[in-house]
């Protein structure tokens, strides 16, 4: 049971109320040389139009993959999805033919990653690249699509798009080349945007340029966006609503502004008191003890116990379910009211 | 980039001397060219005396270096054995080796590359097992024992080919030498190919072009390939000088009156003009094609930049 089931109460007509994107009890799992990483272990979650939800996590937490799984780019061996559904706007995509998937990428569903300059084929021009989708999914002719490519530079407010269309990756900075990938994605303009970590490769300054880029974009449209970062401090201006990702599962998800004032779960908590504040000056950093669990032995009961504070014996043995907490509020602890009350 | 180019062809010019004195020095130095004219017959000494001068034989090495190097430069690379002079017999080998390199590299690009990507998008597969054992049979058994097998095998038993090709060395009759000239690099183009798509079957930008809603074979062909092939391509093109080299064992197997043939006829004979000359040409063609090699890079990859 998701918070969100929970919420809709009565049941609606459900196309009307059904989300841009919903995510049900998706497992993937990777088969190696030394046994089944278990790398999402049924994780919930949906984006309505016009919204973004942050999902935020350490690293191997399972957010790349899991939105890998929802672009339908897993590399499949060794990865397989054994359970769970990915419906968007109501149809499970799971179930949809390859053919049927692929018309789906970039067309409705794009996504941004996180280092552009790999992310960018080195031997082909900036224009050609943007002009393929025009191309490929619109039949323009070459000329069109570079038109439309000049286009999009100057939407992200690429200077002096005309004379750059034609060069290559490696002659843009690393802010201009994000902005090439987020005018890639735009480009067909797509009902939802996944970024992954869109920000991360760049510098500080930089950061927050290409940040308030896409919350403007996103403003503009009706589109929903799936940000994926592990950087709680961006979060705050943009998103509507926070998923906590730990160990392949969600363990808490929230409206954001709620997440921050009062988090209802231990691993939500270290995360915000590991963010450096300004009121908090001189103090210590707060950091979570230990490290993130190996997914080939995922401990047993709650993942977090070892690393938790709050930790009793049940947590070593029963798995906690997601309580609903609140109005779209979701908690994956056995004591999540005592959490919330402290 | 023409910079570049003119700075390239001025570095060959100390490497086209060195190797070409070399080569002079070895042949000239190291054996005697008018014992070779006479055979087992001891030559009368006032004729060799005369031989000797009429060949430029009677002054310093680097005299005779001097001298044969301003000939070539009008042309004149001296007589063959056979008394014909060395430039006609260029003008009736190479267009012959030319036409057999060709073929070999038809070869190497066409099987060598198909393998290597069938091979590298199916790592691990019995295809991969496969192609790959064989690859490692080729490189390792050498050239003249892969050559008589298959003369024997297509031109003797089968009868599908002529097992020695016609002295005018027309196409058709070039495919199985083709083939055996190619076969060493061709299976090193597979492993290469192989290697690189490997490799970039992972890249991110493959992914992004996977995420753009691409059809598969624009996947593999526009942004898989285009990128992998890089390497390979290289390899080809240094390939090209090698081939017209290696062909002596090839051209020997199938009686083909080629470069390799003339050279080894020369060699044979101790006709120090037939051997020099034909080396010169080859040491060019091998700088030439390195050069050609170079540029082609930066036009594949415009990361690289000449200046
Ligand atoms: N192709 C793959 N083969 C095997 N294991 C994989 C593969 N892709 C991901 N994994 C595993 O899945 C786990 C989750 O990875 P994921 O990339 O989703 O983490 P993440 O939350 O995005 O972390 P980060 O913040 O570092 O990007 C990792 O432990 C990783 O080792
Ligand atoms: S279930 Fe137990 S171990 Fe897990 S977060 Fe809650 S208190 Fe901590
Ligand atoms: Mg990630």
């Amino acid at each position: 049971m998701t918070a969100t089931d929970t919420m809709a109460g009565a049941p609606a007509p459900a196309t009307a109320t059904a989300p841009l994107l919903e995510v049900r009890d998706l497992h993937v799992e990777f088969h190696t040389r030394d046994g089944v990483a278990r790398a999402v272990n049924g994780v919930n979650y949906s984006v309505n139009a016009g919204e973004t939800l942050a999902v935020l996590g350490e690293s191997g937490s399972g957010k790349s993959v899991t939105a890998q799984a929802i672009m339908g780019i897993l590399d499949m061996p060794p990865g397989r999805i054994p359970q769970g559904e990915i419906l968007f706007q109501g149809q499970d995509m799971l179930k949809m033919s390859a053919e049927a998937r692929r018309k789906i990428r970039g067309r409705k569903i794009a996504m941004i990653f996180q280092d552009a300059l790999s992310s960018l084929n080195p031997v082909l021009s900036v224009g050609y690249q943007l002009g393929e989708m025009f191309r490929v999914h619109q039949g323009l002719s070459r000329k069109a699509a570079k038109a439309r490519s000049i286009e999009l530079m100057d939407r992200v407010r690429i200077p002096g798009a005309r004379a750059r269309v034609n060069d290559y990756p490696h002659q843009f900075s690393g802010g201009m080349r994000q902005r090439i990938m987020i005018a890639m994605a735009l480009a067909l303009e797509p009902d939802l945007i996944i970024a992954d970590e869109p920000t991360t490769a760049l510098d500080v300054t930089v950061q927050a340029q290409v940040m308030d880029l896409l919350a403007e974009l996103q403003r503009e449209s009706t589109m929903g966006l799936i940000l994926i970062t592990h950087d709680l401090g961006v979060v705050a201006d943009v998103a509507d609503k926070i998923a906590v990702m730990y160990a392949g599962r969600i363990v808490e998800n929230a409206p954001v502004h709620e997440i921050y004032r009062q988090p209802a779960h231990p691993y939500t908590k270290g995360l915000l008191q590991s963010i450096p504040r300004v009121d908090r000056k001189g103090q210590e950093l707060y950091a979570i003890k230990g490290l993130p669990p190996n997914l080939l032995h995922v401990p047993a009961g709650c993942a977090f116990n070892p690393r938790c504070p709050m930790a009793q014996d049940v947590c070593r043995t029963d798995v906690p379910p997601l309580h609903t907490v609140g109005a779209g509020r979701g908690s994956a602890c056995h004591f999540w009211k005592e959490t919330l009350g402290d | 980039m023409g910079r570049y180019v003119i700075r390239r062809l001025l570095q060959m010019i100390p490497v086209f001397i060195g190797s070409t004195f070399l080569i002079f020095f070895m042949v000239y130095a190291l054996g005697d060219p008018v014992a070779a004219l006479f055979g087992d017959r001891a030559p009368d000494p006032a004729t060799a005396q005369q031989i000797r001068h009429d060949l430029y034989l009677d002054h310093s090495l680097g005299a005779q270096y001097l001298h044969y190097m301003k000939n070539i430069f009008i042309g004149d690379f001296g007589t063959a054995f056979n008394g014909e002079s060395v430039t006609s017999l260029m003008g009736s080998a190479f267009p012959v080796t030319i036409r057999l390199t060709i073929v070999a590299i038809i070869f190497e690009i066409i099987i060598g590359i198909a393998l290597g990507v069938v091979t590298g998008m199916r790592r691990g597969k019995p295809v991969d097992t496969g192609v790959l054992l064989l690859t490692l049979v080729v490189i390792s058994v050498p050239t003249f024992v892969t050559g008589y097998v298959l003369q024997y095998v297509f031109g003797v038993r089968l009868k599908w080919t002529a097992p020695s090709v016609s002295p005018s060395a027309p196409f058709n009759e070039l495919i199985l030498p083709g083939l055996v000239l190619a076969l060493v690099s061709l299976a090193y183009v597979t492993r290469l190919t192989r290697t690189s798509i490997a490799e970039n079957t992972r890249a991110d930008y493959v992914r992004t072009a996977v995420a753009k809603g691409l059809p598969r074979h624009r996947v593999i062909i526009r942004h898989l390939l285009r990128n992998s092939l890089i390497p390979v391509v290289t390899f080809i093109g240094t390939d090209i000088g090698a081939l017209m080299g290696g062909a002596i064992v090839t051209e020997r197997i199938f009686n083909i009156h080629g470069v390799g043939f003339q050279l080894y006829q020369g060699i044979l004979r101790n006709n120090a003009p037939t051997v020099v000359g034909f080396v010169t040409v080859l040491v060019l063609v091998f700088l030439l094609a390195n050069l050609l090699v170079d540029l082609l890079y930066a036009v594949l990859d415009p990361r690289i930049r000449y200046a």
